[in-house]
């Protein structure tokens, strides 16, 4: 199974009637090592409200009076009288192992999330992210099609966001982790997004030519580890502008990936300005309704 | 009625042990009752469909992170929270007290 897919066992603690209620350090330890887990938890109460069944795997757990589980249809019900909080996770972990409900995964679920309400539809990330997380839908609207796909800690793409339009909401700082955008976020921002000048033009002709250049000194000087020293250095410069991980950069695509990448990105690109303009030339011009005669 | 929704943001650190430890154990022992999650960016990577009922029927405040990052966490999982009735508490920059007084009933 994809580190992505699978639905979450739902624990239940029950304390209505026919249950006695946990004390509250019972309650919390049972809780916390739940979620510690990956489960999803819903505390019922007097008084107040949790979301309805859906339908997903449920586990019903409560101090039940004489130790005898009441049936509840679509879950199952485990008396926890007695039992610690070691114990409730274990009760749960049967559970879900017998419900087929996803485990816990050794995933840091890193991934761009994307604020439409600041994208601009420019692509810029689709172009610069090396790992095809991007995608664009059937409208041609960007997309994050892969996540885990994604480099866990690299937020590289949202430094090169000239909208600060993309999100990671585990980063440790703003407004790359959802803070507020301010005016001087924009203009840092802006200072390290123009790739073009970064590079010096067009970032993959300026990878193409730095290769050319490389194999060319390559060739005169015969110096592999001189090579193998400039290289490194570029990409720690790289690194340490866009904050992203070492390991990122050690499991960057071959330079013929990245050539070949370049070249889908540009014909998609092509492609989808095509359909647009075709999408232009052939709307009709407005009815005297739409002009509002 | 306004539900809580909890997120433990468990696969990473990046909200305050001791904030999201007090708010959840001060949960506990109120009441309340309440919805917890282990991680809403989980859920959103695998557009887990629970997140719809999470946040549907009513009012709802969310304890979490930053509520640019929520909102589009559940609209990322095809799960966009309704314009009106959802607070989201930020536990990266409020302490427990704060959050706390946020669930209070107005």
């Amino acid at each position: 199974m994809n580190k992505t897919e699978g639905k979450n066992l739902r624990v239940v603690l029950y304390e209505g009637p026919g249950s006695a209620p946990l004390p509250a350090e019972d309650r919390y330890r049972a809780i916390s090592a739940l979620l510690q887990n990956g489960f999803e938890v819903s505390r019922p109460a007097a008084g107040g409200s949790v979301a309805r069944a859906d339908g997903a795997p449920m586990l019903v757990l409560g101090r039940f009076e004489g130790g005898s589980t009441p049936p509840i249809e679509g879950a199952d019900v485990r008396d926890v009288t007695g039992l610690t909080s070691d114990g409730v996770l274990g009760a749960a972990r049967e559970i879900r192992e017998k419900a087929g409900a996803r485990k816990l995964e050794a995933w840091k679920p890193w991934f761009p999330v994307i604020d439409y309400d600041r994208c601009t539809n420019c692509m810029q990330c689709l172009t610069f992210c090396l790992f095809e997380v991007y995608g664009v839908d059937k409208n041609d609207k960007l997309t994050v099609q892969n996540q885990s796909n994604c480099k866990t800690d690299c937020p590289a793409c949202s430094r090169v966001c000239p909208e600060v339009a993309i999100l990671f909401p585990k980063y440790k700082k703003g407004p790359i982790n959802g803070d507020v955008v301010r005016q001087e976020d924009i203009q840092r921002e802006a200072m390290k997004i123009d790739i073009s000048a970064l590079l010096g033009g067009d970032l993959y002709q300026s990878l193409k030519t730095r290769s050319s250049d490389a194999r060319k000194r390559f060739s005169t000087e015969r110096d592999e580890s001189k090579a193998l020293l400039e290289r490194k250095r570029c990409l720690k410069e790289l690194g340490k502008d866009l904050d992203i991980p070492d390991e990122v950069l050690m499991s960057l695509p071959s330079a013929g990936d990245i050539q070949e990448r370049a070249e889908r990105a540009k014909a998609k690109f092509a492609a989808r300005q095509a359909r647009s303009q075709t999408v232009k030339d052939t709307k009709p011009p407005p009815s005297e309704k739409e002009w509002g005669i | 009625m306004t539900r809580i929704l909890y997120c433990n943001c468990s696969y990473a650190q990046a909200v305050p042990k001791e904030v999201k430890e007090e708010v959840l154990k001060r949960l506990c022992a109120s009441g309340a009752a309440f919805d917890a999650v282990a991680d809403l960016c989980d859920m959103s990577a695998r557009k887990d469909p629970a997140m719809k009922k999470l946040v549907e029927s009513g009012d709802v405040k969310i304890v979490a992170c930053y509520p640019r990052a929520v909102k589009w966490l559940f609209h990322a999982a095809g799960a966009p929270l309704p314009k009106d009735g959802v607070e989201v508490l930020n536990m990266r920059e409020k302490t427990a007290d704060e959050i706390l007084a946020g669930l209070q009933p107005k």
